[in-house]
C-alpha cells in the first residue's frame, strides 16, 4: 500500500502515542460529537431508513455474489460511451497504468477528486516517482499535503487539525506550491475555505489532467457518480481535456434505479445532510461538454481476497460514509493514524486485514482495535456486521488457517507476537468459565470501594500506563451480578 | 492490460466458488419496501417543501409566475452588480429581456475556461428540482448548457419552472433523468464540512445560489 504506512507501529503502541495528544483527543471528541447528533437528526426524517438500509445491502450482496457478470457489463457500457476501461490486480498496476495514461498526455501536473482508492494505492507518491506532481484539491486533502501529513478520517482526512493549526499550514506552505495564502489569513472557518479557493482557482483553470474515484459505478448504463460538497469535484470532472477515475471493483450497483436507495442513503450517513451540495454523474464522454478522454482503472488490491471470504466479504458493502468512524470510542480516542492505512476506523480495522492480509504486525494488530460494542453496526447505512467480522479475523490472527492471498488459496499461521493475546483470551475463557472466581474478585473489589481514591485517576504499578490515556469509572458498591441475583429473587418472591 | 482483466475475473470466479452456478444476479432478492416518497401527493405541499429544503441549505428562494422571470432575472443580476453574464444556448430569450447594460456572454465550446472565470453569474434552466432534498438537477439541455457555466461564476440563478419540473423525492427524480447525459445535482451553494466537520458555504462552485421557482399558471 502507501508507502508512508511502512514501518508504522502496530495499533496498541501507534495508539497509545495518540491518546496521549490531548490536542489531537480534543479535536476528535468535539468533530465526532459535532456530526453524531448531526447525523441522529438526518436520518430520523426518514421512518423508512431500516428498509433502506436493508434494500443498500441487499444490492451490495446481489453486486458480490455475482461480481463479474456486473463488471463485464460495466465494461462493455463504458467502451460504448466512448470510455477506456483499464483493469489493475494491485495498486502498482493501477499506478503504472495511471502514470502511463497522465505521460502519453503530454503533462507534467495532474488535479486530484478526493479518492480513497488513490490513497490505497500510493498514487500521488507513485507520480512524483515520475516527474508527475498530483495537486489535492478537496479542502481537508489539501491540509494534508499542504502539511506534509497523512489523512486520519475517511470523509474528512485532517480530522485531527483544527483551525488554529490549518490556518499555520496554509500560512507556512501555500506560497511553495503556488498562490500564497492571504497576508492576514484569520482561522475563522470561511476565511479558511476562501483561501483554498484562490489558492486552487488557476490550477483548476490551467489543468489538463483530472484523476478521481467514484462513488458509484453502475453496471447497465456505464455510468459513475461523485458526491462531493465543496465543487473541486466538478472542476476535476469537467474542465481537464482527460480524465482517469480509479475505481475499487466493489464500486457497482447494477441499475441506474439502485442509486435511489444509495443517493438517500450516503449523504445522511456521511455529512448528515439530506443531500451532498454537488453529485456529478457521467457516462463515458460527451461531445463539447467536459473531458474528450475518460479512461476507467478498475481497482481489485485485495478485494478478491475479501471476496473469497464468505464472512468478511460483507466488508465490500462499504461506501465509504465514515459513520462508522464518527460513533467508534476507540476511533475517537486513538485517532486515523494509529490504523495505519487509508481506512481508519471500525471499517477499516476489518477492511485492512483482509485487502493486506494478516502476516503484518500492524495488519494483525487491527481486529483488536475495538471493544466490539456494535455501535458501529448500528449506524452502519449498509448494515455490515462489523462485529461479526472482527471476531472472524480475531480467529484468523490467533489460529490462522485456509485464507485467499493475491488470489492463491494459501495456509497461513498463527501470527506471531500474539502470544500475549492467546494467554488473555485463555485468561478470559478461564474467568468466565469459573464463575466463583470472578464473583470473588468483583466482590474483593466492591468491599475494598472505600479505599480506593474517591477520584481515581492514576493506576498504581504497571497498569499505571493503561491510565494514562482514560479516566477510571468508579468501582460499583455491588457487583452487577450480586444485584441482578438479588433482584431476580425479589421479583421471584413478588410472583 | 488484458492481463488485468483476467487476472481480476479468474480471482473473482474462484473467490465466488460458494456462490451455486445456476443462481442469476436477480436471484439474490432486494427488498423494495422502503417508501417512493416521504412527503404525500398534493402538488403545492411539494413546492413549499423545496423552497424550505433550498433555504436550509442557505440557497436563496424567489417565489413568482412565469412572466415575472425576466424582472426578477435582471433584479438578481443588478444586486450582485454583474456586468456579465454567461447563458446556454437554448436559454429563453426573454429571460435576459430586462437585464440592460449586462454584457450576455453565450456557452460555447470556444469559450476558454479563463474568459468564464471572468464572468461573475450564469443564468440557467434545470431538467428537475427534488422537494425533499432541496436539489436541483441540470442535465446540459440546450436552457442548461456545458457542467461548467453553473461551476466557474460565482453567482449561479437557476429557474425551476413549477410545478412541471418538480417532483417529491429522489426515487420519483430517477427515472426521469437520462444517466447517458452527464448530469449535476445541486443542493445548496457550494460548501464544505472540512474544518471540524462543521458546515461552512462557499468554497470553489458558486457561492450564491438564487433559485426562481416559476409557476406556470401562477
Amino acid at each position: 500500500m502507501s508507502r508512508t504506512d511502512l514501518g508504522m507501529p502496530a495499533f496498541p503502541r501507534a495508539a497509545e502515542r495518540a491518546t496521549r495528544d490531548q490536542r489531537l483527543r480534543g479535536n476528535l471528541r468535539h468533530a465526532t460529537h459535532t456530526i453524531r447528533a448531526k447525523r441522529a437528526t438526518a436520518v430520523a426524517e426518514l421512518d423508512d431508513w431500516q428498509r433502506l438500509r436493508a434494500a443498500g445491502a441487499a444490492v451490495k450482496n446481489r453486486t458480490l455474489r455475482h461480481l463479474d457478470h456486473y463488471l463485464l457489463q460495466a465494461e462493455a457500457a463504458v467502451t460504448e460511451a466512448g470510455g477506456t476501461v483499464h483493469w489493475a490486480a494491485d495498486a502498482a498496476e493501477a499506478n503504472r497504468i495511471v502514470a502511463g495514461l497522465v505521460k502519453r498526455t503530454g503533462e507534467r501536473e495532474v488535479v486530484k477528486v478526493k479518492s480513497m482508492a488513490t490513497q490505497e494505492t500510493g498514487l500521488n507518491a507513485a507520480l512524483e516517482a515520475e516527474g508527475i506532481r498530483a495537486y489535492e484539491t478537496d479542502l481537508a486533502e489539501l491540509i494534508v499535503q499542504l502539511g506534509h501529513d497523512r489523512p486520519s478520517h475517511i470523509l474528512v482526512p485532517a480530522i485531527h487539525r483544527n483551525r488554529g493549526e490549518i490556518r499555520d499550514i496554509f500560512r507556512r506552505e501555500m506560497a511553495a506550491w503556488g498562490r500564497p495564502a492571504p497576508e492576514a489569513l484569520g482561522d475563522d472557518p470561511a476565511e479558511l475555505a476562501e483561501a483554498a479557493r484562490l489558492h486552487l482557482r488557476e490550477k483548476f483553470l490551467r489543468a489538463k489532467v483530472g484523476v478521481s474515484g467514484a462513488n458509484f459505478l453502475v453496471a447497465e448504463t456505464g455510468t459513475l457518480v461523485v458526491l462531493e460538497s465543496e465543487g473541486n469535484g466538478r472542476m476535476c470532472l469537467t474542465l481537464p481535456d482527460t480524465l482517469i477515475s480509479v475505481v475499487g471493483i466493489e464500486k457497482i450497483v447494477p441499475t441506474w434505479r439502485d442509486l435511489e436507495v444509495f443517493l438517500q442513503l450516503l449523504p445522511r450517513s456521511s455529512t448528515a445532510e439530506r443531500m451532498n451540495p454537488y453529485t456529478t454523474t457521467w457516462t463515458g464522454t460527451t461531445d463539447g461538454d467536459g473531458p474528450r478522454a475518460f479512461h476507467l482503472v478498475l481497482l481489485d488490491n485485495g478485494r478478491t481476497d475479501a471476496l473469497a471470504d464468505t464472512v468478511g466479504r460483507q466488508a465490500l458493502r462499504c461506501i465509504r460514509c465514515s459513520a462508522c468512524l464518527n460513533v467508534c470510542p476507540v476511533y475517537e480516542r486513538a485517532g486515523g493514524h494509529a490504523y495505519g492505512s487509508a481506512y481508519p476506523g471500525p471499517i477499516g480495522a476489518i477492511l485492512t486485514p483482509q485487502l493486506r492480509g494478516v502476516t503484518d504486525p500492524l495488519d494483525a494488530s487491527l481486529p483488536y482495535a475495538s471493544s466490539l460494542c456494535g455501535a458501529c453496526y448500528e449506524v452502519c447505512p449498509v448494515a455490515i456486521d462489523i462485529p461479526e467480522v472482527l471476531v472472524h479475523l480475531r480467529e484468523r490472527v490467533v489460529e490462522g488457517g485456509r485464507v485467499t492471498r493475491h488470489g492463491a488459496r494459501v495456509t497461513i499461521k498463527p501470527a506471531k507476537g500474539h502470544a500475549a493475546e492467546r494467554a488473555a483470551m485463555r485468561a478470559a475463557r478461564w474467568t468466565f468459565d469459573h464463575p466463583r472466581a470472578l464473583r470473588a474478585g468483583e466482590r474483593l473489589a466492591s468491599r475494598t470501594r472505600r479505599l480506593h481514591p474517591s477520584r481515581l485517576r492514576v493506576l498504581p504499578g504497571p497498569a499505571r500506563a493503561w491510565s494514562d490515556s482514560r479516566d477510571l469509572p468508579a468501582v460499583p458498591p455491588e457487583p452487577f451480578r450480586d444485584w441482578w441475583a438479588r433482584h431476580r429473587a425479589a421479583k421471584g418472591e413478588r410472583e | 492490460m488484458s492481463g488485468g482483466r483476467d487476472v481480476v475475473l479468474g480471482r473473482i470466479r474462484r473467490a465466488l466458488a460458494d456462490v451455486p452456478a445456476a443462481e442469476r444476479p436477480e436471484d439474490v432478492a432486494v427488498p423494495r419496501d422502503y417508501r417512493t416518497t416521504h412527503t404525500d401527493d398534493d402538488p403545492a405541499r411539494a413546492l413549499d417543501l423545496l423552497a424550505a429544503r433550498l433555504a436550509d441549505y442557505r440557497a436563496r428562494v424567489h417565489r413568482c409566475g412565469e412572466q415575472e422571470i425576466p424582472r426578477r432575472v435582471a433584479e438578481l443580476l443588478a444586486e450582485r452588480g454583474s456586468r456579465a453574464v454567461v447563458v446556454p444556448g437554448g436559454l429563453p430569450s426573454a429571460w435576459l429581456s430586462r437585464a440592460e447594460g449586462v454584457e450576455v456572454v453565450t456557452d460555447d465550446p470556444g469559450l476558454t475556461h479563463a474568459r468564464l472565470d471572468g464572468v461573475r453569474s450564469v443564468v440557467t434552466g434545470c431538467a428537475l428540482a427534488i422537494a425533499e432534498t432541496g436539489t436541483l438537477v441540470l442535465d446540459a439541455s440546450p436552457d442548461q448548457g456545458s457542467r461548467r457555466i453553473s461551476l466557474i461564476p460565482d453567482h449561479h440563478v437557476c429557474v425551476v419552472r413549477a410545478p412541471a419540473q418538480v417532483v417529491a423525492s429522489v426515487p420519483l427524480a430517477l427515472p426521469r433523468l437520462d444517466p447517458a447525459r452527464p448530469l449535476t445535482w445541486i443542493s445548496g451553494p457550494s460548501a464544505t464540512s472540512d474544518i471540524e466537520l462543521d458546515r461552512v458555504e462557499g468554497v470553489h462552485g458558486p457561492r450564491v445560489l438564487d433559485v426562481i421557482i416559476a409557476t406556470t399558471d401562477g
